[in-house]
């Protein structure tokens, strides 16, 4: 087990660093001066040349670049260009939306398609099988942000149980919160819980073949016994591989839907910073996002390892 | 199990064919000029005169959805041949040449994985400036490790048969190998994940234009129309219904025609999602 925790370890932190030198040199490199860049073409000479100063455009640029992952290592990841306060503090405010929106999607997810699959599973041949299935498809098609206006029109203009966007902050309470996140959570659910659904109900169906399955129901275990207690932690490695995987499609899938939503999330903050040209934020939005995106690739991979104690004796691939 | 692949195949084919006849047909025939504006009939519901009805501008929906179709399929369908081009020859030499290269390569697409196709349109807007190109860039670039990931996995598989080996005991090549007996046995399997990766490469164009990323105005794409409908959601809802509708049916019947193909192609292969 440790040898195989020490070769994961060794593969996260050197895609980090591959991964933060992309970013830092696409952002960096490409067009021209990111100082002009960011002030505009009809920027004054003197704010140009001040700006540079401030990012620090007049030292090598791999000083640079060890300076930006000293600083992030320190929690420093600059000061934003438009707002005049630290990015760090920035993406901290702005996390307190996306985080709990990302959690309970996937939360929402979960749930939902490891009861769709059972009940899949447990009606197979039957109608219900086809209906599950079927609104699986549907699921995999709809564009989330499509969702997320059909959900608004639905819920806050005809029903009148949720506002149609926006959010009052943690200030206002837990229940108002969670109430303005309940619709984005679930418009970005509902398309990840129906590709879930269909990877876990066929992991079921694999698990449900094999041998000590048959065994459990010979030695009398009901069929829903045999289908929670002994196909399905078995089926969970491919469902933890695609869970793995949607973290990262949630994540850039938040972007989205705080924008539907109007949400203050990470998401809003970096297409605001796009528009505003203020490259230093949305270089530390995106790098946050990436280091979560691989971070918890990272945490699947333990997490095989502890479902499948056999992928820990084999070499890391 | 294999009349159920076929109706799937024929049903997403005729969803996929609707929407594609949609793209063709701008570009004989368009009831309007979709660049121009007409206050005096902004948001007018659907009628005889304007099908689907118009936009905050007076533009006409059903006039913009059918450019917008050539927009999205374009896009998507310049970036799927990225994606397959470079994706499926890399995925062939990494299983053909073995070794570091295959080891660099699969690296190479474990961090592209990492990064989700959207953070790299942001990165690639932010610093290019958001355009229909640079989100080809980026749904292209996310999908070569897609395709070099499904070459390389089904070529592992048949460089163990025999008649590889018997092709290399006659004295052929690698490159030759993997030209001529690899690569006709992977098609199938190829032809599946890109039309599945069409069907996502859709949405994400949906997605990247949604939020002003791709496509820019005032050419339409069907991910924009629906970023302004959601403004007067509550004065014109019938501007949310025609774009999402449409993306909806493309990616749907596109994805319905990789599950038949895959069933048609293979039985066997059903059981893997």
């Amino acid at each position: 087990m440790s040898g195989y925790f020490v070769g994961r370890l060794a593969a996260l932190v050197g895609t980090l660093l591959v991964a933060s030198a992309i970013v830092f040199f696409a952002m960096d490199t490409l067009p021209g001066d990111p100082a002009t860049f960011m002030l505009g073409l009809s920027a004054d000479p003197q704010s140009v040349a001040a700006l540079r100063a401030e990012l620090g455009l007049d030292q090598p640029l791999l000083a640079r670049y060890l300076d930006w992952l000293a600083g992030m290592a320190h929690g420093d990841f600059g000061v934003s260009y438009t707002y005049r306060v630290p990015v760090a503090e920035l993406m901290l405010e702005r996390a307190s939306v996306s985080i709990p929106l990302a959690i309970a999607a996937l939360f929402l997810s979960t749930l939902l398609a490891l009861g769709a699959a059972l009940f899949a599973v447990s009606h197979r041949g039957k109608p219900g099988e086809t209906v599950v299935l079927a609104a699986a498809q549907i699921g995999v098609a709809i564009p989330s942000f499509w969702l997320a206006i059909l959900l608004v029109y639905f819920f806050a203009n005809t029903l009148h149980w949720f506002s149609a966007g926006g959010f009052p902050g943690w200030d206002a309470g837990l229940w108002p919160a969670l109430r303005s996140l309940f619709l984005p959570a679930v418009a970005l659910a509902l398309p990840q819980a129906a590709v879930l659904t269909r990877v876990t109900r066929a992991a079921l169906l694999e698990t449900l073949h094999e041998d000590y399955v048959r065994t459990a129901r010979a030695k009398g275990a009901s069929r829903w016994i045999a289908l929670t207690r002994h196909a399905l932690p078995n089926a969970m490695i491919p469902v933890l591989t695609i869970l793995g995987l949607q973290f990262t499609f949630l994540l850039a899938g938040a972007v989205i839907i705080e924008n539907a939503f109007y949400l203050p999330g990470l998401g809003r903050l970096v297409l605001q910073a796009i528009a505003q040209r203020d490259l230093i934020v949305v270089r530390g939005v995106v790098m946050l996002l990436v280091f979560a995106a691989i971070l918890v690739t990272f945490i699947v991979d333990l997490l095989y390892a502890w479902a499948d104690p056999r992928l820990s004796r084999r070499a890391p691939a | 199990m294999r009349r159920q692949g076929r109706l799937t195949f024929w049903i997403g084919l005729a969803l996929t064919a609707a929407v594609f006849s949609l793209a063709a047909l701008s570009f004989f025939w368009s009831p309007y000029d979709v660049a121009v504006i007409d206050i005096g009939a902004r948001l007018a519901a659907p009628s005889g005169a304007h099908w689907l009805g118009t936009d905050q501008l007076g533009r006409d929906v059903f006039a913009q959805l059918l450019v917008g179709a050539r927009n999205s399929v374009g896009v998507a369908l310049v970036a799927l041949v990225i994606g397959a081009g470079f994706g499926a020859p890399l995925g062939l030499a990494a299983a053909t040449l073995g070794g570091a290269f295959d080891e660099f390569v699969m690296r190479a697409a474990d961090l592209v994985f990492a990064f989700p196709a959207l953070l790299l349109a942001i990165m690639l807007t932010a610093t290019l400036g958001p355009s229909g190109w640079n989100a080809i860039l980026a749904i292209g670039l996310f999908s070569i490790p897609v395709f070099a990931r499904v070459a390389r996995g089904s070529a592992l598989a048949l460089l163990q048969r025999d008649f590889i080996l018997a092709a290399r005991a006659a004295g052929k090549g690698k490159a030759r190998i993997a030209a001529e007996h690899v690569l006709p046995n992977v098609l199938d399997q190829l032809v599946v994940q890109a039309t599945i990766q069409f069907s996502l490469a859709i949405l994400a164009e949906a997605a990247l234009s949604y939020v002003g990323l791709g496509v820019q105005p005032p050419s339409p794409s069907w991910g924009r129309m629906l970023s302004e409908a959601q403004t007067y959601v509550f004065l014109a809802p019938w501007l949310a219904w025609a774009p999402g509708a449409t993306i909806f049916v493309a990616v749907l019947g596109l994805s319905l025609v990789g599950d038949g193909l895959r069933d048609l192609l293979d039985p066997k292969l059903r059981r893997t999602i």
